[in-house]
């Protein structure tokens, strides 16, 4: 069976059925659908499938490649589990939202077009934010209109970059670019904002956290990922990419360090994560660009799988903070387990599916002899055991006992957190069937005797780290600064401040003006007004007498 | 049995100091086995250093430290009351 629509746009359609319908046909269809849409993914053949002309261009709605059915197939993957362990959530809108978001995201990962990947980019962006304001929190609130703002903001960006790309090159593929033109940076510039990368980065950890214990599980595929995709696709071998992807990499596990809320802190994991990704496709070599693609492949999966053990903590503890938690593995055994598969799994474990995707980066940095990038590689890779692997675990289920005794979540919950944790452990122990969907042809053996014990030291002594170093990573009631801090306390003084300057000035300028104003009204009323000279009725008689008078002077003047 | 006994029973046998004095006592010859480990292998270092002995075990807990510490450091900057941005959080 062959593909010709869109697959993606299923989703998208059948998002604006799902609040209108019952309970049980709604589970079926948001089960249904990402199937659906799995299969049809694959159908789509090679190159240009759906073109439609708009204006003088050639829009490619549908376009299959090898990236791209990876992409859309792992999205497709992640909807579905993703609905699963959604399914108590009473908010339809959300659960809405979400397929909107995912739906737009598969559309994105098939597009063959710039014109096309915008409109969809932007309707990710409408989806994310009702999934966050879903929360229906006021800092949920808040936080969905901040999260707005800078994606907006960045779609601008994007949009002027486009049309600036088009008035160049005349074409609107969707094709690698290096950025040299003031439209291709503005377009890498939009692309990076959806990454989490400097300097706007705080938007995630800013909003992920404050979305319901299901919504962050969404949040955490699409967005990032998506970006991911259309930096391969667009900017494979752009060398900034590596020190932004450098960069992001150890932001996110110092912030992960100092934070307290557990989602938070995989929120700050995300960006890390998709840091490691950033930096492969600045590598650019068909190994670090495999990499980055089955790392993301490979992300998003033992992500929402430690977003879904925190979301499960969080629905049935709600609470969030490491601070009040603690000691839930004694009645919370599953969403343990799972959320410890999943801590390996990001933290590259043997036998786990982090173990056969982030190496192929590192491997490919060391390839082309980059020194400084692979021992940073190296040393993030113990960051990350120590930021996520550890510490999100050991605060969250282990450390003090909180007292707390919450029973694991129900079972649609647990199923989807045991597929994903299956996913997570069969990858990393049978990767051929992913390596085999890659962009490019695998040549990689990831289980080597040597790399397997190297990791292995890496790791455990990272854990010997952690464990000797625990007093000094005391957690308390605190938040860190960040780049947000410009919009949420900088700019709104300066709007104060402004206010307070300007206001009285303002306030005189009026009033020295509305008072002269008032002044001429006045004059004008006291000579015009019903009482005034130039308004007085003069009687007929007297009109006669001056007259007569005017016609006597006129007479005399004539007569002399 | 006294009270402290009765209070050590009581706790998950994960988390009685007898577990966790194990738990470092047989992490410990883990670490080391794994090091040691490095005399069996035939070296393919990328860079030189990569290669020698026990270079990942002092690597990952060096650089790991250094992160914590760099990480308290920037706290004294970054770190602002759970309050800060007014009732913006919960």
């Amino acid at each position: 069976m062959m593909t010709t629509f869109p697959p993606g746009l299923i989703l998208v359609l059948g998002a604006f059925a799902v609040p209108f319908l019952n309970p049980g046909v709604r589970k079926a269809l948001l089960l249904a659908l990402p199937l659906a849409v799995l299969v049809l993914i694959w159908g789509v053949p090679d190159g240009p499938v759906l073109t439609v002309r708009y204006l003088d261009y050639e829009l490619v709605m549908l376009q299959g490649t090898r990236l791209g059915r990876l992409f859309a197939t792992i999205f497709a993957i992640m909807t579905f589990v993703g609905s699963l362990f959604a399914f108590n959530q009473r908010r339809v809108f959300e659960l809405a939202a979400a397929q909107l978001y995912a739906g737009s995201a598969i559309c994105v990962a098939m597009a063959g077009d710039l014109i096309t990947v915008f409109v969809f980019w932007e309707l990710m962006a409408v989806g994310s934010t009702v999934v966050v304001w879903s929360a229906r929190t006021t800092t949920a609130y808040r936080a969905s209109l901040r999260y707005m703002m800078v994606h907006f903001f960045g779609g601008v960006v994007l949009m002027v970059g486009i049309v600036a790309h088009v008035a160049d090159t005349g074409s609107i593929a969707f094709v690698a670019m290096q950025p040299e033109t003031l439209g291709t940076w503005l377009i890498l510039i939009g692309f990076l904002i959806n990454a989490g990368a400097p300097p706007l980065s705080a938007w995630l950890p800013d909003a992920y956290p404050e979305a319901s214990w299901s919504g962050a599980v969404f949040l955490s595929a699409f967005t990032t990922k998506t970006a991911v995709y259309v930096l391969i696709v667009g900017f494979p071998g752009a060398e900034i990419l590596i020190w932004v992807g450098v960069y992001m990499i150890f932001y996110g596990i110092i912030y992960a360090l100092l934070e307290n809320d557990m989602r938070r802190i995989l929120a700050y994991s995300i960006i890390n994560q998709v840091g490691f990704m950033v930096c492969g496709i600045g590598i650019g070599t068909e190994l670090a660009i495999n990499g980055a693609a089955s790392h993301a492949f490979a992300h998003i999966i033992y992500k929402a799988l430690l977003l879904m053990s925190a979301g499960s903590v969080l629905y049935s503890t709600g609470k969030r903070k490491c601070t009040d938690l603690g000691g839930l593995f004694q009645s919370m055994p599953l969403t343990t387990v799972c959320g410890i598969i999943g801590a390996l799994a990001i933290s590259s474990f043997p036998m786990t599916s982090g173990f056969i995707s982030k190496s192929m980066i590192s491997s490919a940095a060391a390839d082309q002899h980059m020194a400084f990038v692979w021992f940073m590689l190296t040393a993030a890779s113990a960051g990350v055991f120590l930021h996520a692997g550890i510490k999100f675990p050991w605060f969250v289920f282990f450390q003090k006992d909180s007292g707390l005794r919450p029973p694991d979540p129900p079972w649609n919950m647990r199923a989807a957190m045991v597929i994903f944790a299956g996913l997570c452990i069969g990858l990393g122990v049978w990767p051929e069937p992913l390596y085999a969907i890659l962009p490019f042809p695998v040549d990689y053996v990831p289980y080597t005797a040597g790399h397997v014990i190297q990791m292995l030291q890496l790791l455990l002594f990272a854990g010997l780290a952690f464990f000797l170093l625990l007093p000094f990573m005391k957690r308390t009631m605190t938040l860190s600064l960040d780049f947000d801090w410009l919009y949420r306390r900088l700019l709104p003084l300066v709007v104060q401040l402004f206010l307070a300057t300007f206001g009285p000035v303002d306030r005189a300028v009026r009033t020295i003006f509305v008072g002269s104003v008032k002044n001429v009204i006045a004059r004008v009323f006291r000579y015009a007004g019903p009482n005034g000279p130039w308004a007085r009725t003069a009687q007929a008689g007297s009109m006669v007498y001056w007259a007569v008078s005017l016609l006597v002077v006129y007479l005399v003047l004539y007569l002399a | 049995m006294n009270t402290q006994d009765r209070k050590t029973s009581e706790l998950h046998w994960l988390v009685r100091p007898a577990t966790i004095r194990l738990l470092w006592r047989g992490g410990l010859p883990i670490l080391a086995v794994l090091t040691l480990a490095d005399l069996l292998m035939t070296a393919h270092p990328y860079f030189g250093i990569d290669g020698s002995f026990g270079f990942y075990s002092w690597y990952g807990l060096l650089t790991c430290a250094v992160m914590v510490f760099f990480a308290k450091g920037l706290r004294f900057l970054l770190k602002r009351g759970d309050e800060y941005y007014g009732d913006d959080r919960e």
